[in-house]
């Protein structure tokens, strides 16, 4: 098993985050794991993307060019790159600025809005672990205990709010999202 | 009738910018245009981009251009001019590119007294890779590669080009301006034209030096940018003309045989 | 120890810090810029540790050079663009025996090319580089693991044959994170009487790389030609995977050898039985290992992200026992396992 996600959106979404958020949990979860960033003038005009592969072998290419999962945080990164995503993937959408949806029948398209329910959390800050929550929900590529808990050794000796609210944002996300 | 105050430059492809938003670049690379135009040099002008974030400037000047490794751009234009004395060259640098890694080239070519004119984009910072400590960096400014801000007994002091440079023989017309406000702006564009007049002249190396935005890598929105080279950069870089022997170099060519 | 996630280029910068690198100097050039700004951050915390961003490439590797003469351990790193102008120094660094880690986190060439991953400074790295009659150790990982391993055995390797050597990886493998354990270091065996350090009552030394009579020169060169004869023999490292049962190899490096172990699985679902033959150190050429291969093994395919450089290398290795064939992707492009897989498929099919 090899699990590829596109994670994509403006900087300062917090989505590199998003994604070293889910390659820790897979490494703490002793999977393999490849976390690729989209680097140096790419990033030119405010645009971030990372690619996260997860696996039980080892991984040959931490490109995806056909990503089981796409998440995106803006517009932009939509139409950059719903036509990757293999036949029988997922996108996950930020419903709260995105009006637009993937013009595929072949995907599952999973609107989240997660920046109006950040809001709602009192931080606007934490759209990006909302948005997590649902892709864990679905994807279950790790537990959302072991995710937890790797977000909390990544934010390190930060505040124990933080952790709290990041929980609250998780569980947000994670409900939102019916089996 | 309506008269046309504010056009597309003609010596400037219509292509966008990939310069972040605020960029002094763009500011620069149309005031540029702006002078060839107004000058109707457009056809004569040849112009070296560096390797820094003005490294895609043929996509917007509309004249001949020609790409030179990392700092060695004066090296490049002087021969151009050597080979081609009846065309207006300029090498187009940043602060990384002319101070640290191209100062050799950059120095002796104004030694030399290369019949050239250099744009100098001073922005206190490498934009292109990314924010790290330039030559021109202040003393204590954090950068990626001075964490813990510039110390002058680790890295130095800020290097001033202008002051430099105005105390070599070769040199002809040096001045320093700002992009940080509309009447920095004009003045940018009044030296940038005196720089190609005193190269045109024939009379020697000429260089304006521009105090330059950076937002992405100041971490500051382009206001604050601005109000940053007014209350902090330009105290360290003070804009000025720093040599001007155009009056006299042209004495001295009139008085040639 | 912990597993941690961290890229390719904080990888190098932190074993070479374990590793007792206390001295690094170099230039900012994408995409090894986080190499750079890790040891800017974290060289000052480590003891007698200097970080110099020094004004151009040119001066960094000549730091290194003058630190490597007093006794440090040093590093410097760039990429493709940088080391070229590294070379002259590199050349003077072989020719003074002097110890010291030179990172090329390879991007798109020729000229200023681009900032992708590219594998086109093959030869540059592996010919010497510079002038003159000398060989730099070129280790080429493909995993972040084997950059935290290799390039702590890479500070050994320098001491032990007072050689500059190069950690020769790309713009994948330095922008990339993959969980990485740090190993225990050795410890540093490197005799006093190398160092540079004043003579005190003793003889005053010195270390030169002009040779002037030209008998002295040739003695010199040969004695570094005995040298990397030594090194040629004993410090050759290679990976085979699946190349027992293999009718087809791939030989592939670095990010190309990983691109081509996922085609190689996509191949054997399909019931192609073929292998990946992955040189470690490129220079020295694994080329008795590759020969030995072909005692039953015929049929190659080089596979590189260049128009074909180690290609030459293959051939000179295989002497025509084996049919070669080749596919390339040139200046920053990254193929697919399955764009590999594809080529490699219609080869198989045609092979006798
Ligand atoms: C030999 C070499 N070394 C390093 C680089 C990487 N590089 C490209 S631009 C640049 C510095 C850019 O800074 P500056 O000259 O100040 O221009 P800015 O982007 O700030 O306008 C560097 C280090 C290169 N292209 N070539
Ligand atoms: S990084 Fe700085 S210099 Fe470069 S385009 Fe952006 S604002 Fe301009
Ligand atoms: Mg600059």
């Amino acid at each position: 098993m090899i699990v590829k996600t596109i994670f994509s959106g403006f900087g300062g979404q917090g989505v590199l985050m998003m994604g070293i958020s889910l390659a820790n949990s897979a490494m703490n979860k002793g999977y393999h794991v490849t976390y690729l960033p989209a680097y140096g003038a790419e990033m030119r005009g405010g645009t971030a993307n990372c690619t996260v592969a997860v696996g039980d072998e080892e991984i040959a290419s931490p490109v995806a060019s056909e990503p089981d999962y796409l998440i995106v945080m803006n517009l932009p990164s939509l139409f950059t790159f719903q036509n990757k995503v293999s036949a029988g993937g997922s996108i996950f959408i930020n419903s709260s600025i995105i009006d637009a949806r993937p013009n595929r029948q072949d995907v599952k398209t999973f609107c989240v809005p997660c920046a109006d329910m950040a809001q709602e959390l009192g931080n606007n800050r934490v759209a990006n672990v909302i948005m997590m929550g649902a892709f864990i929900k679905k994807s279950n590529v790790v537990s959302p205990d072991i995710y937890l808990k790797s977000l909390e050794i990544i934010m390190g000796s930060r505040k124990k709010t933080l952790a709290e609210i990041n929980r609250k944002a998780f569980a947000a996300g994670f409900d939102y999202i019916k089996d | 009738m309506a008269k046309i105050v504010f056009k597309h430059p003609q010596s400037l492809k219509e292509n966008i910018y990939h310069y972040c938003p605020g960029c002094g670049h763009s500011i620069v690379h149309r005031l540029v245009a702006e002078v060839i135009d107004e000058m109707g040099i457009r056809g004569i002008t040849i112009g070296v981009p560096p390797a820094g974030c003005a490294v895609l400037a043929y996509n917007y000047f509309d004249v001949d251009m020609i790409e030179a490794p990392h700092g060695r751009g004066p090296a490049m234009a002087s021969a151009i001019k050597r080979c081609l004395p009846d065309r207006v060259v300029f090498s187009y640098q940043g602060d990384g590119d002319l101070a640290a890694i191209g100062i050799a080239e950059s120095l002796h070519a104004a030694n030399r007294g290369e019949n050239i004119t250099v744009i100098f984009i001073n922005n206190a910072v490498y934009g292109m890779t990314g924010g790290q400590m330039a030559p021109t960096t202040l003393l204590s400014q954090r950068t990626t590669t001075s964490p813990a801000g510039r110390k002058k007994e680790l890295d130095g002091h800020p290097v001033k080009v202008s002051e430099i440079f105005s105390q070599l023989g070769g040199t002809t017309y040096i001045e320093r301006c700002s992009v940080s406000s509309p009447a920095g702006v004009n003045k940018t564009k009044k030296a940038i034209r005196k720089a190609f007049q005193c190269q045109i002249d024939g009379l020697g190396f000429s260089m304006v030096e521009i105090l330059s935005l950076c937002p992405t890598n100041w971490k500051m929105s382009s206001i604050d940018s601005c109000k940053w080279i007014d209350d902090v950069l330009s105290k360290e870089y003070p804009p000025g003309i720093y040599k001007d022997n155009i009056a006299e170099a042209k004495k001295t060519a009139e008085a040639a045989p | 120890m912990n597993k941690v996630l961290m890229s390719g280029n904080n990888v190098i910068a932190e074993a070479g810090i374990r590793a007792g690198c206390r001295f690094y100097a170099g230039y900012p050039i994408t995409p090894q810029n986080e190499l750079t700004e890790y040891m800017a951050e974290h060289m000052r915390n480590a003891e007698g540790g200097v970080f110099i961003q020094s004004e151009s490439e040119v001066a960094a590797i000549n730091m290194i050079a003058g630190s490597s003469a007093t006794g440090v351990r040093v590093m410097t790193s760039s990429s493709s663009p940088g080391i070229s102008l590294k070379q002259e120094g590199i050349s003077s660094m072989a020719a003074c025996e002097l110890p010291g880690i030179i990172v090329n986190i390879m991007r798109g060439g020729p000229g200023l090319g681009n900032i992708r991953p590219a594998q086109g400074d093959y030869f540059q790295a592996t010919r010497g580089g510079g002038h003159g009659d000398y060989r730099t150790i070129v280790i080429a990982p493909a995993t972040c693991q084997e950059l935290a391993d290799l390039t702590m055995d890479a500070f050994d390797l320098a001491d032990k044959y007072r050689t500059p050597v190069m950690i020769l990886a790309d713009g994948m493998m330095g922008q990339m994170m993959e969980p990485v354990i740090f190993k225990k270091p050795k410890p540093r065996q490197y005799p006093e009487k190398f160092m540079l350090r004043g003579a005190g009552t003793g003889k005053s030394k010195f270390i030169r790389g002009l040779l002037l009579d030209p008998i002295d020169s040739e003695e010199h060169n040969w004695k570094l030609a005995r040298k990397y004869e030594v090194i040629t023999k004993n410090e050759i490292l290679h990976e085979e995977h699946r190349v027992d049962d293999a009718d087809l190899v791939i030989v592939a490096y670095g990010t190309a050898a990983r691109i081509a172990k996922g085609a190689i699985k996509r191949l054997r679902d399909h019931g192609m039985k073929v292998g990946l033959f992955r040189p470690i150190t490129l220079w020295p050429f694994p080329e008795l290992k590759l020969r030995a291969l072909s005692a039953k093994i015929k049929n190659y395919l080089v596979f590189e992200m260049s128009t074909g450089q180690m290609l030459e290398d293959v051939r000179l290795a295989l002497q025509g026992y084996a049919n070669i064939e080749f596919h390339g992707r040139p200046g920053g492009a990254v193929p697919t396992p399955a764009e590999l897989a594809n080529v490699v498929a219609k080869i198989y099919d045609k092979k006798d």
